[in-house]
This record gives C-alpha cells, sequence and structure tokens, in this order.
C-alpha cells in the first residue's frame, strides 16, 4: 500500500530553492572580486599544484576585469543571502524542525556508518529516516558555514569599523583566506549533495519540490518504479 | 535509496491497487503544481534579473545597484561611530606597498615648482591660492602606520608621515560637507565626505616608510585615508576644493562606491 509522507515543509523547499540562486549570485560575484587579487592556490614545497584559479576558467565564465560590478552585487545580494539565512534557521527553531536536523550524540557514529556503506566498505544500511547522521552533519554544517560567511565576510568588508572581528581572525589576510576556503566548502558541499540527491532518486528529489515523499508500506510495492 | 528490507507482508496489499492508485495521482498532481509555481517563480526571477541588468546606469553600473551601495554607506555611517580609528601597528611591520595607480602620475614634474592649488567653489573653480609644500609641513607632523587596503583585495602596512587633513582644512580651507581633490593634471580626482576629512588619521602625506615620498608613491605630497580604500588615497596633489556639492570621483564613475568606507 502506498502512502504520502510529508518530508519537507514548504517554508524550508522555499528558503532551500531560493539559496541556492543567492548562493550561486554570491559564489558568482565574489569570483568577479577574487579575479583582482588572485593569490590562493595549492603549493607543495616550491611546486605549485595548483592555482585559484587558471587563466582558461576566467575567460570561460567572463570573469575578467569586473571588480566593480562584482562588489555592487556581491553587496546587495548579501542582504537577501542573510536574511533567507537568518529565516531559515529561525523557522528551523520556531517549527521544532531543528530536531531532524541537529546531530544528537548518535550522529557520530552513524555518519561514520553512512560514509562507510556509501564508499561501498560496509554493508549496515543507514538508518531509514528524515536525515541520518551524515546528513545532519551536513545540513547543520552547511548552516555554520554560512554563519561564518557572513562574519568573515563582514570582517574583510568593514575592516575598520569592525577592526576587533578582522583581528579575532587573524587579520585582514586571513580573513579574505577564510571567506575563499568557505567558498570552495561549499562547492565540496555541492558536489556531495548532488551526487547524493542523484543517488537517492526522484522520490526524494521530488519531496524537495512539493514536499511529500511516496512510500510503500510494503515489500509488495516497489517504490522506486514510481 | 535501495532495496526495502526484506520482510514479510503482514497482510496482501495488492488487493488495494485503486488505492494505490489515488495516492499517485494526488502526488502527481502536486508535483505538478509545484513544479509549475517553482516555474512561474524562476521566471519572474529571470525578468527581475533582467530587468535589474538593464536599467539605466549610475556611475557605471544600473542604477538600483547605485542606490543599494548608497544604503549601505548610509547604513555604516548610521551604525559605526564617527572617528573610530583604523588600526594601527608596530613601525617594524611596515613594507613598501606595491605601485598600483599611476593614473595623474605621468607629466613630468618639477618639485620645487610645484604648487597645491586651492579651488574657489563651483564646477569651473578658479584657483584662490597656490600653496608650496612648505605651507602643509608648517603644519603639525603626525605619523601613522597602518594597513593600506587596496580595494581589489590585496593589503600592506605602511608608515606614513605627514599633516592631518583636518588641522588643513583649518588652516587653509572651509569646513564644507565635502572635500575634493584632484592630481596636477586632472586626470584623477577623488571626493572625500567631511567625515573622512575630518578623521584623524586622513594625513596629507608627505613620508613613506621614514623616506620622502618618491614620484610613483604620490612625490611630492598626496592623501592617506586609513578608513576608506586605498584608491581614495590620491597621490600627487594638485588641486583641493571645500565643497558643499558631492565632488566627483574617478572610480566612483566606474562603478565603484563614492564612499569606500571599510
Amino acid at each position: 500500500m502506498l502512502r504520502l509522507v510529508h518530508k519537507h515543509p514548504r517554508p524550508i523547499r522555499w528558503m532551500h530553492w531560493i539559496n541556492v540562486v543567492l548562493l550561486s549570485g554570491m559564489i558568482w560575484s565574489g569570483l568577479l572580486i577574487y579575479w583582482a587579487h588572485d593569490v590562493y592556490g595549492l603549493q607543495i614545497g616550491g611546486v605549485v599544484l595548483f592555482r585559484f584559479f587558471p587563466e582558461w576558467f576566467y575567460g570561460l565564465l567572463g570573469l575578467r576585469a569586473r571588480l566593480a560590478e562584482g562588489m555592487a552585487w556581491h553587496f546587495a545580494l548579501m542582504w537577501a543571502f542573510a536574511l533567507n539565512g537568518f529565516a531559515y534557521v529561525a523557522y528551523t527553531l520556531l517549527s521544532g524542525e531543528w530536531r531532524h536536523l541537529v546531530p544528537n550524540r548518535n550522529s557520530f557514529r552513524e555518519a561514520w556508518q553512512v560514509l562507510l556503506h556509501d564508499l561501498h566498505l560496509s554493508r549496515v544500511e543507514p538508518p531509514r529516516r528524515k536525515f541520518n547522521g551524515a546528513q545532519q552533519f551536513a545540513y547543520t554544517g552547511v548552516i555554520l558555514m554560512g554563519g561564518g560567511s557572513l562574519l568573515t565576510g563582514l570582517a574583510i568588508y568593514k575592516p575598520v569599523q569592525c577592526a576587533w572581528l578582522t583581528a579575532l581572525l587573524g587579520g585582514y589576510p586571513w580573513a579574505r583566506f577564510a571567506h575563499f576556503a568557505l567558498t570552495l566548502g561549499y562547492v565540496a558541499f555541492f558536489l556531495v549533495h548532488i551526487t547524493q540527491v542523484i543517488r537517492a532518486g526522484w522520490n526524494n528529489f521530488r519531496a524537495m519540490v512539493c514536499g511529500y515523499e511516496l512510500v510503500a508500506d510494503s515489500p509488495a510495492a516497489e517504490v522506486r518504479h514510481v | 535509496m535501495s532495496d526495502p528490507p526484506p520482510a514479510a507482508p503482514a497482510r496482501d496489499h495488492s488487493s488495494d491497487p485503486a488505492h494505490d492508485q489515488a495516492v499517485r495521482q494526488e502526488l502527481q498532481r502536486m508535483t505538478r503544481r509545484s513544479f509549475a509555481t517553482g516555474g512561474v517563480a524562476a521566471l519572474l526571477g529571470a525578468a527581475g534579473l533582467g530587468w535589474l541588468k538593464s536599467a539605466p546606469p549610475e556611475g557605471g553600473i544600473p542604477w538600483p545597484l547605485r542606490r543599494m551601495l548608497e544604503f549601505n554607506a548610509r547604513l555604516a555611517q548610521a551604525v559605526f561611530p564617527e572617528g573610530r580609528r583604523a588600526p594601527t601597528f608596530d613601525p617594524s611591520q611596515a613594507k613598501e606597498p606595491r605601485v598600483n595607480g599611476r593614473l595623474g602620475l605621468a607629466p613630468k614634474i618639477d618639485p620645487r615648482r610645484w604648487r597645491l592649488n586651492l579651488l574657489g567653489p563651483g564646477a569651473a573653480p578658479a584657483v584662490e591660492r597656490a600653496l608650496p609644500l612648505a605651507a602643509v609641513r608648517e603644519l603639525p607632523r603626525h605619523e601613522m602606520v597602518a594597513e593600506f587596503k587596496c580595494v581589489e583585495g590585496w593589503s600592506q602596512v605602511v608608515q606614513w608621515a605627514g599633516a592631518r587633513l583636518s588641522d588643513f582644512i583649518a588652516r587653509f580651507g572651509r569646513d564644507t560637507p565635502y572635500v575634493g581633490l584632484a592630481t596636477p593634471d586632472g586626470e584623477y580626482y577623488v571626493g572625500l565626505d567631511r567625515r573622512a576629512a575630518q578623521h584623524e588619521q586622513t594625513l596629507l602625506a608627505y613620508e613613506m616608510n621614514g623616506r620622502p615620498l618618491t614620484p610613483e608613491h604620490g612625490a611630492p605630497l598626496r592623501l592617506v585615508c586609513a578608513v576608506k580604500y586605498g584608491v581614495k588615497s590620491i597621490k600627487r596633489l594638485g588641486a583641493i576644493q571645500f565643497t558643499d556639492l558631492r565632488p566627483a570621483d574617478y572610480w566612483a564613475e566606474r562603478g565603484y562606491d563614492w564612499h569606500l568606507d571599510h
């Protein structure tokens, strides 16, 4: 027997998709800014393994010589990005959704199991509930990263007026690096997230659009054929 | 999602295909509606973005973005106390900053014949006075070791020495809402509001890192404004105007915030 299970409340779905747009906009405008002083890379000893970013990357995305434009967009979109983030946190707290999202004392062990399972190193199935331990760490972590981006962003946006914050982050160059590193973190999150969403399939994805998941109460009805 | 865990069915659910069919249809209806709503929202968003990008430009960027920069600047001035000092550093941390801007530095000038022109009011101002460097040197000398931050993202601790712009204004100028500054050839020009002009860390500098300014760093006299990005710290000053109207600013005409407070 099939039934519909309500999974993601409407506000969460809206804020999730709005955030997709806003975070993309922040990363894009951030790249326009970063281009003007693109000093980060991976280096071991004297050997540069990778540079953020290679010239072809800027060329491909048309990111060159658009610093002013990038700043104008970044400092406009930042308000929407922050408001959407605060609204999300407020909603999860007030609605009780945070109980599904915040890791508890079992989450660490569970997250480890999920990791081993997903890497095909263990046959132990992840628990079947709204979010498993790995998801709890990922979804709570990415919200903390959002807070980190706001703080490091403020530290390099107002390094004189908020000098205490900039100093706390190790000074202006380190605050700028932390702001950049967090962005790499979003990209890493995005890649894992997309992979997992594809693996989980349409039923799971659809729940972030319409809110409901189709659940079969007996093994006779195969969910994956819907 | 992988296969459900194997378990013996408690009862035969396949006897109720009508129910399952109804559930599927309900889900299909909701899915269609949600995608339609999302599609409309995406179209509205795209239309809004298109409008925003094609809005008439104001100073090199679409006017709504310009208004946003102005809003941010007003908010910052309302929130942060006036006169808050930029952090200062030990002189041992000071290094030579890179030479980043050469606007207005091309013509050869003779430092002995150099003068700082005080301009009268208006768009085509007359030169009211022409001051030699000695006039600035006679004002109280102040040293400052501050982080010079470029709008591009790099920063460098630099030691400066010079007179406070506020002292210069009190001695030679007028207390106006704005101060406009330009290179002798007029190629580069910046504007300051009173808040920045009166700030104790805004210097008319004639020394950098213990030596007289070099030509590429703005000899014989430049501005250093520690509370704003480096583009405001105009090199090789040639003219200064005290004005009630917001002065033109080279980079603000090219898409940057006029204030560039940080």
